[in-house]
Parts: C-alpha cells; structure tokens; sequence
C-alpha cells in the first residue's frame, strides 16, 4: 500500500472517469474502487429510458468491458459497502469487514431514492428505479401490468411513464407541484410535456400528493390527498433522492445537501474529496453551495479531479447539462434555469421541435430543447461565455445560431 | 475485428483491437484511448467523439449522417475529414483504420 493509492467509494460514472483519467494521465499507483452492488459498473440513465422499454440489451449498460479493468489495472471490489472511514490511519473500512488504506479518498457515493412517508409504502408492489436490481425487476413485470401508477412528475417518473404508456398499460402520474418537472423546466417546457404525456394517454394529475399506498398483501390502489382512489398493479415511487452523506458525516466532514467540497472537489480533510451527485459544491452565479445529478456533472468533475491529482489543479467550472428520452421526445438542458425572468421560443412547439432560452434580464442562464440536437449545442457555446445572444436574436428564426461570434 | 490505430495530438498513437458491430468511439472508450470522451454514451447529441480520418480511409469509412453534420458543424476545428466516430461501425472493412484526435473536445 503507497500513499498515493486511491480509493473510490462509489463505482458510477464518477468513479470510472476518475480511474480512467487517472490512468490516462500516466497515474501509476492503485486505484480501487468499492461498489456496494454486484456486477461489474454500469450507466443509471438507460434503466428508465432505453434499457426499460427493450431498446437496449443489459450488456450495453456496462460502462466498460470487464478487459478495461484488467488492461487499466483498477480494481473493483463488488457488493460491499463502505461503513467507516478513520481519517488518522487514512483507512476505510467495509462491511465485510474488509479494510482498504488510502493515500486519498474519493467519495462518489451517489444518492438514494426518497423514501415515500406514508402508509403502505412498504407494501409489495410499491417498487422504486435506481439501480439495476430494480430495473431488470421491474422490466419483467411490465408484460403482466394493466395499471400502474407512478408518484412524481421528475425524469424518471417521466420517463418510465412514457415506455408503460408505450406498451398500452394505463398509467396515472401523481404530482404533488402545480407542474411536472417543477424544479428542473420552464413553465412553457413544462407543459408541453404534459401535453405530450396526456395525449399518449397518460392521466397526469398534478398539484395532489399521495396520502396512503392500500392493499392486503400487494399494492392495489393509491389515494390521493384530494381522495381519490387510483387502482393499480404496481406504484412506482420517483420522488427525487437523498445524497449519500451518511459516511462522509460520520467521519466528520461537512454534509447538508450533499458532501461540502470546494471549487477543488476537495473536503476540508486534504486526503478526502468528492463529487458526481453526492457532492455540493460552489458554482458561479449560484447562491450557496450546488448539488447537481447527471452524467455530465460526474464526468467533468472526474476529469477535474484526475487533474488534480496528477498535479495540474483547477477549480471546476463547467457548464452543467442534462438530458431525458420521453418516447419519441429527446429534452436536452443547458445550464440552469433557476431565476430567470424571461422565456424566449426558437421553433414552434406545435411542431413538437423547439427549443425554449431562459434568460435573467439580458443573461442567458439556460436553454431547454426538445428534438432540437443544434440548439442545444449552440446553447452550449454561448453559455459557456462567448458568443452572446439577446432575447430578440434567440426569437428570430432568421437568425444562424452558428453565425454568432 | 479491426485494428484501429487513434494518433493523439501531441502525436502519441494508440492502437486498439476493436469487435466487429461496435462503434469506433465504443473502442476506443472501451481501451481508453485519450481524446475521446463519448459523454452521450453514442448517442450522436454530444459531439465529443470527433475525429480526423486519414485520406486514405475516407471513402472506406464513408459520409457523414444527416445528424452528425448538424452537430459537427458546432464542434471546434472542424475539417472535411472530421467525424463523430459513435457513427462509424467496426467491421473487418476497417483493418487498419488510422484517425487523429483534435486538441480538446470540448
């Protein structure tokens, strides 16, 4: 054991990228990464998208093949979790009992699902979507479902309506915001969606919580907190997630909505960072620290890592970017739409192609575009800084994206 | 299978062994080849799988899609001979393929 070995909590998209800019950059010492699941890593984002609806085959989700890590020398240690860390002896210990020493830690812990706080949640049959033990599970269930009903109007709640309603299966979406997607669209974004659902048959009702999950031995129906009763086969709970902060607390460091980190990715304990979805973070133009949950985040902020600790630090500062499949729709987001004051349309939703710029004031903070790949990637370049676009240039269809700047 | 051969910026190459049916960017993410990231995972919605193919092999490996234009023609330092390679399939065909990766892709 070298004091330059890392050790990475976590084996997500986070963690790979680490290992494999790590080894990219000529980093020699080891490098482990501890998954509390079995299987070799694999990509969340096809679970409740392609992989759900039989578009892609469970091979695909790898994130690499099982040669990538003998050829790359980085070492998995499968279905353990990490339950303590003794920051003196710089050793993390795991629930076999096993003990890994570290020169530095990474903590790409992810997040949960939010449990859902109500009666008969515990019931079989109220199932949730986040790891692939629940998708390949729920994936079988779906020739048999009549009914389901999915709580939460977030991207995988979304997402996973769209491939049921696909497959002719009633399902009803319960929201508890006034609108799908409330936290991460525009209120313009929001609602074509909600069109579009609704014409694919989907009963979406917003603005109601779930008061109770009823059934004898197995989910048969939720009521809602307006009272009403929605028969169902299966519910599906996507009520967001919580950060895994757990670990990181109980050795001390700071946590809230996330593990603390600075623009480094760094925790207050040198030998210690963090990132991808379980970290928070300081992010320019952002009050208080940020906590963000998508593959890019967790990529970028590996890479920004690697460099770290390969010796060229720099503070991480890069544009945040989403995406969600809902059928034949393809939602890309750049930036962060939180605050804006003003909504522009490039394109015309009725043709089910548009793209919606998001600005405060004169800023651009974000675009959203729906089956519009160009925007979006112009959208990247301008708020990435240079060039800039005015409310009355995003509106006019005349005007080249590609010219700008 | 193909052998592939991926030449850096700086001009490091790194040469892969790649499976008939799987994308070039697949590839060389698989064997982790510097200079391609493939965040979309081959989705042709992130242009950062650009390459350079060699003159020699353009008409073997063939056009652009109609998709892949549109993208690339936002991606840095474009040239006539740029491609996303998530759209170019492995196949025997492609023995010996040699493609450069641009400075940066993003």
């Amino acid at each position: 054991m070298s004091s330059s070995d890392v050790v990475v909590v976590g084996a997500g998209h986070a963690a790979i990228q680490l290992a494999a800019s790590l080894r990219q950059g000529r980093y020699d010492g080891a490098i482990t990464l501890i998954a509390d699941e079995s299987g070799l890593p694999y990509q969340r984002p096809p679970l409740s998208k392609a992989f759900m609806s039989g578009h892609m085959e469970e091979a695909a989700l790898l994130l690499r093949p099982a040669s990538f890590y003998a050829a790359q020398n980085v070492g998995v240690v499968e279905n353990d979790a990490a339950v303590g860390i003794d920051r003196a002896a710089r050793v993390v210990t795991l629930a076999s009992g096993a003990a890994h020493a570290y020169g530095h830690l990474v903590l790409a812990t992810g997040a949960a699902n939010r449990p859902l706080p109500v009666p008969g949640a515990q019931l079989p049959g109220v199932v949730g979507l986040r790891n692939l033990a629940e998708a390949r599970a729920l994936k079988a269930l779906l020739p048999g479902l009549r009914r389901v009903v999915v709580i939460g109007a977030g991207f995988i709640g979304l997402e996973f309506a769209a491939v049921a309603a696909e497959r002719g299966i009633a399902v009803t979406v319960i929201e508890a915001a006034p609108r799908p997607l409330m936290r991460g669209v525009s209120a313009v974004m929001s609602d074509h969606l909600a069109a579009s659902h609704r014409g694919w048959g989907t009963e979406l009702l917003t603005g109601t919580g779930v008061k109770a999950i009823h059934g004898s031995t197995h989910a048969e129906s939720a009521e809602t907190t307006d009272g009403r009763i929605i028969l169902a086969d299966l519910v599906l709970v996507a009520i967001g997630v919580i950060p895994n902060t757990a670990l990181a607390a109980a050795a001390g460091l700071r946590t809230g909505n996330g593990i603390e980190v600075d623009a480094f990715l760094a925790t207050a304990d040198p030998a210690i960072s963090a990132l991808g979805d379980c970290a928070a973070f300081p992010m320019a133009g952002q009050i208080g620290l940020v906590r963000l949950e998508s593959v890019q985040n967790a990529s970028d902020q590996a890479r920004a890592l690697a460099d770290r600790l390969l010796g060229k630090p720099t503070s991480y500062a890069k544009l945040p970017w989403f995406w969600s499949d809902q059928a034949a729709l393809k939602l890309q987001i750049a930036g962060l739409s939180g605050g804006h004051d003003q909504t522009v349309l490039r394109g015309d939703p009725a043709s089910g192609a548009f793209s919606v710029f998001c600005f405060q004031g004169a800023r651009l903070l974000a675009v959203e575009s729906l089956n519009r790949a160009p925007d979006h990637m112009a959208a990247r370049r301008f708020l990435a800084g240079a060039p800039k676009i005015t409310p009355a240039e995003a509106a006019d269809p005349a005007f080249d994206l590609r010219s700008a700047g | 299978m193909a052998k592939i051969t991926f030449i850096e910026h700086n001009g490091t190459s790194h040469v892969v062994e790649a499976e008939n049916g799987v994308s070039v960017m697949r590839a060389a993410v698989d064997h982790n080849v510097p200079g391609i990231d493939g965040d979309c995972g081959g989705e042709c919605a992130c242009a950062t799988c650009h390459v350079y193919v060699e003159a020699a092999w353009q008409g073997v490996v063939g056009g652009r899609t109609e998709t892949e234009e549109t993208m690339l023609s936002f991606a840095a330092a474009t040239q006539d001979n740029s491609r996303l390679c998530c759209q170019i399939t492995v196949s025997d065909a492609l023995d010996g393929l040699v493609v450069h990766t641009p400075d940066g892709q993003h």
